[in-house]
């Protein structure tokens, strides 16, 4: 009960949260003076074609530009009737690239889902490999493992991502037989789900997954091992100890469990700097995520897409730290029961 | 070799260094209780954890033998393997430690861990061990077992998480029980309760203890065998009752020394004198609002203080003592000006006889800074309360500095001279304070406290982190420095043996109100209050004749509610406090 209350309560301060965050990006997005239909009009009335004006100025009351700033922004979230009555985000109307002159919900498309697809395999990566290294660090302590497993960390701390990606790529392909860029075969792609089509998105995310993850990875189990050495020296494993419980069992059901929590909180964190983070990476390997597409689009001015794809990260972001907090609450009674009589 | 463990010769070192443990040897017969007592450093502690192994990393037994013979068959548990040693951990031979707040998990509900052991030694199922873990739960006294199985630690009370080890410790009766310091983290009645537990457990089960304690007082109440250790090696040992009447090493008798005791003997103390009050508290309240994190439950009203008057003479000592909740830090915050009270209470400070006094709590900016150079304070734990980042001497020069008092050579002086008071050489000042040991490092707060030249140090348990030899040291340094500066202190403790030896007038507080309040010798004589005579019957004497009194200790050391008729006070029914003869007030109806 307090739990499911307390999800209720966490849903609706994410939906407040996510109307104060669209504020913050439409106005960010229009504070550079200008926008990308008068730059454009600009540029047409010099060189002297009033034809484009002409569309230009059509779509600058089409898509209500040239409305005052607060209208702008209702009629994009679709609290405000625009030209076209209610359309907007809640309505599920993403609005228009002017760049690439088609509506914003074709071009990110696959990406969207592609880009949290590799995301979370990298989150799950990070995860699956920090966590058993970390404890192992710990409770090895200034014994050859954990230096090697603190130099690795290191030197994947240290190369540049797209460095190791090319690495990555060339042996990759030369002894594993791994393709190189893309997510997927070129023959999928705008194809329907299949089986084929799954396995050659599994089979191009390998060398993705690592390359955006080695980073998070080191960090986060240094982080574990510390956390986990911190909690070693407290009494409470001395009286595991003098249980007579075996070291795996003691390590892995009482420092690990109080070790964890930051880990936990940890997951809202990874999304965003994951997302910006591989924006490099994809441009290189030449992923269809959604980070080369908010490049162009911020750097041309393309309000909509930019302003939608941001929406998008934060969304992403939000859900995390939901998720992060819930399981707080469900792993750590001293949080759940805080402010409970006695 | 008969006995049910035997420890043969031990050494035990760290690293390279010199052995921590040189040569220990004792034995302990099945059913008794043997007393391994020493101060900080003596190596107590390895020694008894060496027995399940439980050692630091780098700690390594050198030499020496530790065997085990119990009905289960003869160990050696120096040469066994991990995996032998894990089945006599916590089946043959347990263990319980000294902070029960930090000795259970915090995420793991009690009966979780409880239950472990017998999950791990008998392979119980989940329901057999929940049914044992609760009888036994019964057993060490939780008034609701289920209730207490499915808590959390952090929603016990100190006394009840021991009461939980106690009963983790025993559910697989081992027939050896190891007790780490088991009661030193708590309060005494607590402490009393926890170690008549051990001691009904101990006859009805006929398992062996080593108990592990500083506190001559623990030992005459709980044991048959003693070993007395110093600096690694055993100074005496044999049986309890002639080495507690007649020491034979000069190193024991000198603990005994250091002992302070509760005087018993008929005397008059003499009240407080009523003029030339440097401190006067006039009913002081100090009420916490507990915000409810539900909306629809009202906030609870926490009574930290209610209504405490005192008066501190110049040159004198006043002692508040109590268990932890009872309001007596509370109070002593209050005085130096840390907290406002609540509305109608008031705290005078004069700084001479005749000066006009100054209201602690409306202070203009130039009286805050005179206040602050008169009162200053002194706190219980000297191993936090110095920066370990800032020399001796910078830590010293500080508050000169903040009152801008001298030239920084002067400063320099001052901060010699004042080490040279307490009692340290003045080429310390150099040094950072993981250099000295706990002893030096309260005398460097006294002397702290002491370079503002002021009139009244409020000392906050001043003592109680320290070893017996130690705290003695202190306590007679803080009376000379009180007869050649007259100081005047407010000293809070819960040992009414410390308070006996250094207070003129003593106030017991209980649930924030003052219960009894009279000169010592009165109080200690003459205790009127119920739980000033459980305080007084809790602390264990170094004595075999004077056992600890359970009955008078669970009389008064209970709720108020069950206290007799004439002292019980409910939240709205509060007694007043009745002179009952010249300066001896007890809070009571009549």
């Amino acid at each position: 009960m307090v739990m499911l209350r307390y999800a209720v309560y966490r849903f609706f301060t994410m939906l407040l949260t996510l109307l104060v965050v669209s504020v913050l990006i439409f106005v960010i997005i229009n504070l550079p003076p200008g926008d990308y239909l008068s730059n454009q009009i600009a540029e047409l009335q010099a060189s002297g074609q009033s034809a484009g004006v002409a569309k230009a100025e059509f779509l600058r009351t089409e898509y209500a530009l040239d409305r005052p700033m607060w209208e702008q922004y209702l009629i994009w979230m679709g609290f405000w009737p625009g030209p076209h009555g209610f359309e907007g985000l809640i309505q599920g109307n993403y609005g228009w690239s002017f760049e690439f002159d088609r509506p914003v919900a074709e071009i990110v498309g696959d990406t969207l889902w592609l880009t949290v697809v590799v995301n979370l395999a990298a989150i799950l990566f990070v995860y699956a490999v920090a966590l058993p290294l970390g404890v192992l660090a710990a409770a090895r302590s200034r014994t050859w493992i954990d230096y090697t497993s603190a130099f690795v960390g290191y030197l994947g701390l240290a190369t540049p991502n797209f460095l190791l990606a090319l690495i990555l790529f060339y042996y990759g392909h030369q002894y594993f037989n791994l393709p190189i860029g893309g997510l997927m075969d070129p023959i999928y792609e705008g194809e329907p789900m299949s089986w084929d089509k799954m396995k050659s998105i599994l089979l191009h995310l390998i060398v993705p997954t690592f390359v955006i993850g080695t980073s998070g990875a080191s960090a986060m189990m240094q982080r574990l091992r510390a956390n986990m050495l911190d909690e070693l020296g407290k009494p409470y494993v001395e009286t595991a100890i003098a249980k007579g419980m075996a070291p795996s069992r003691m390590l892995t059901k009482y420092p690990l469990r109080v070790a964890f929590n930051p880990f936990v909180a940890d997951i809202g964190n990874l999304l965003p700097s994951m997302v910006s983070g591989s924006v490099l990476v994809s441009v290189v390997l030449g992923l269809q995520t959604i980070g080369p597409t908010l490049l162009t689009a911020l750097k041309t001015q393309d309000q909509f897409l930019s302003a939608f794809i941001l929406m998008f990260v934060a969304l992403l972001t939000l859900i995390g730290t939901m998720i992060s907090d819930i399981l707080l609450v469900m792993l750590d009674p001293r949080i759940r029961y805080e402010g409970r009589e006695a | 070799m008969t006995a049910l463990l035997s420890v043969r010769d031990l050494s035990i070192g760290f690293g390279a260094g010199e052995a921590v443990v040189q040569g220990v040897s004792f034995d302990v017969e099945a059913g008794q209780t043997l007393a391994l007592v020493g101060e900080s450093g003596s190596g107590k502690t390895i020694t008894c954890r060496a027995a399940l192994r439980i050692l630091p990393r780098t700690a390594q037994i050198r030499s020496g033998t530790i065997t085990l013979n119990d009905s289960k068959g003869l160990e050696d548990l120096t040469a066994i393997s991990e995996r032998q040693m894990r089945d006599i951990r916590g089946n043959r031979v347990s263990m319980i430690f000294q902070e029960p707040m930090r000795s259970l998990s915090p995420l793991h509900k009690i009966g979780n861990q409880v239950s472990e052991v017998l999950w791990l030694h008998r392979g119980a199922s989940e329901a057999q061990a929940r049914k044992e873990v609760l009888t036994q739960f019964e057993r060490v006294g939780f008034p609701d077992p289920q209730r207490a199985y499915d808590s959390y630690p952090f929603e016990l009370s100190g006394g009840m998480r021991q009461r939980a080890m106690i009963a983790m410790a025993m559910v697989a009766k081992p027939e050896l029980l190891i007790a780490d310091e088991p009661t030193t983290a708590l309060d005494v009645t607590t402490q009393a309760q926890v170690l008549g537990l051990i001691k009904e457990l101990q006859r009805e089960t006929g398992m062996a203890l080593i108990l592990v304690t500083h506190d001559l007082g623990v030992v005459a109440n709980m044991a048959e065998q003693v070993v007395v250790m110093h600096k690694g090696r055993v100074m005496e040992s044999g049986a309890a009752a002639p080495i507690l009447t007649t020491p034979a090493h000069p190193y024991t008798q000198q603990l005994f020394n250091a002992a302070p005791q509760i005087p018993d003997k008929e005397a008059v103390g003499i009240p407080m004198p009523s003029e030339d009050l440097i401190l006067q508290m006039n009913s002081v309240s100090k009420t916490y609002t507990m915000r409810s994190s539900k909306g629809w439950q009202g906030d609870r009203l926490i009574h930290a203080c209610r209504g405490v008057d005192l008066n501190l003479a110049r040159g004198k000592t006043l002692a508040i003592v109590g268990e932890s909740g009872s309001g007596k830090t509370t109070a002593a915050r209050i005085a130096l000006g840390a907290e406002p009270p609540d509305p109608g209470g008031e705290v005078l400070f004069r700084t001479a006889p005749d000066a006009d006094p100054i209201t602690v709590h409306h202070m203009t900016r130039a009286q805050r800074t005179a206040f602050q150079r008169k009162a200053q304070m002194v706190f219980q734990d000297p191993y936090s309360s110095l920066s370990p980042r800032m020399r001796i001497q910078d830590a010293m020069t500080e508050p000169l500095e903040i009152h801008k008092i001298g030239l920084p050579a002067e400063q320099r002086d001052k901060a010699a001279e004042m080490l040279q008071r307490v009692g340290l050489n003045a080429d310390m000042l150099k040094r950072y304070p993981h250099a000295f040991s706990g002893g030096q490092r309260q005398r460097l707060s006294i002397a702290r406290a002491m370079m503002l030249d002021p009139q009244l140090i409020v000392c906050d348990e001043p003592t109680s982190a320290l070893d017996v030899s130690v705290q003695e040291q202190i306590l007679t340094l803080l009376e000379n420095l009180q007869d050649s500066l007259k100081l005047s202190y407010f000293f809070i403790s819960h040992d009414l043996a410390v308070v006996a030896r250094i207070a003129d007038e003593v106030a017991v507080m209980r649930r924030g109100l003052v219960v009894e309040q009279a000169p010592p010798e009165t109080l200690f004589y003459n205790p009127h209050h119920p739980y000033t005579k459980a305080l007084i019957a809790a602390q264990p004497e170094p004595d075999i004749n004077r056992p600890i009194d359970l009955n008078l200790v669970a009389l008064g050391a209970g709720s108020p509610d069950s206290w007799d008729d004439a002292f019980r006070f409910t939240d709205s029914v509060i007694p007043s406090l009745v002179e009952m003869e010249p300066g001896h007030k007890v809070r009571c109806h009549v």
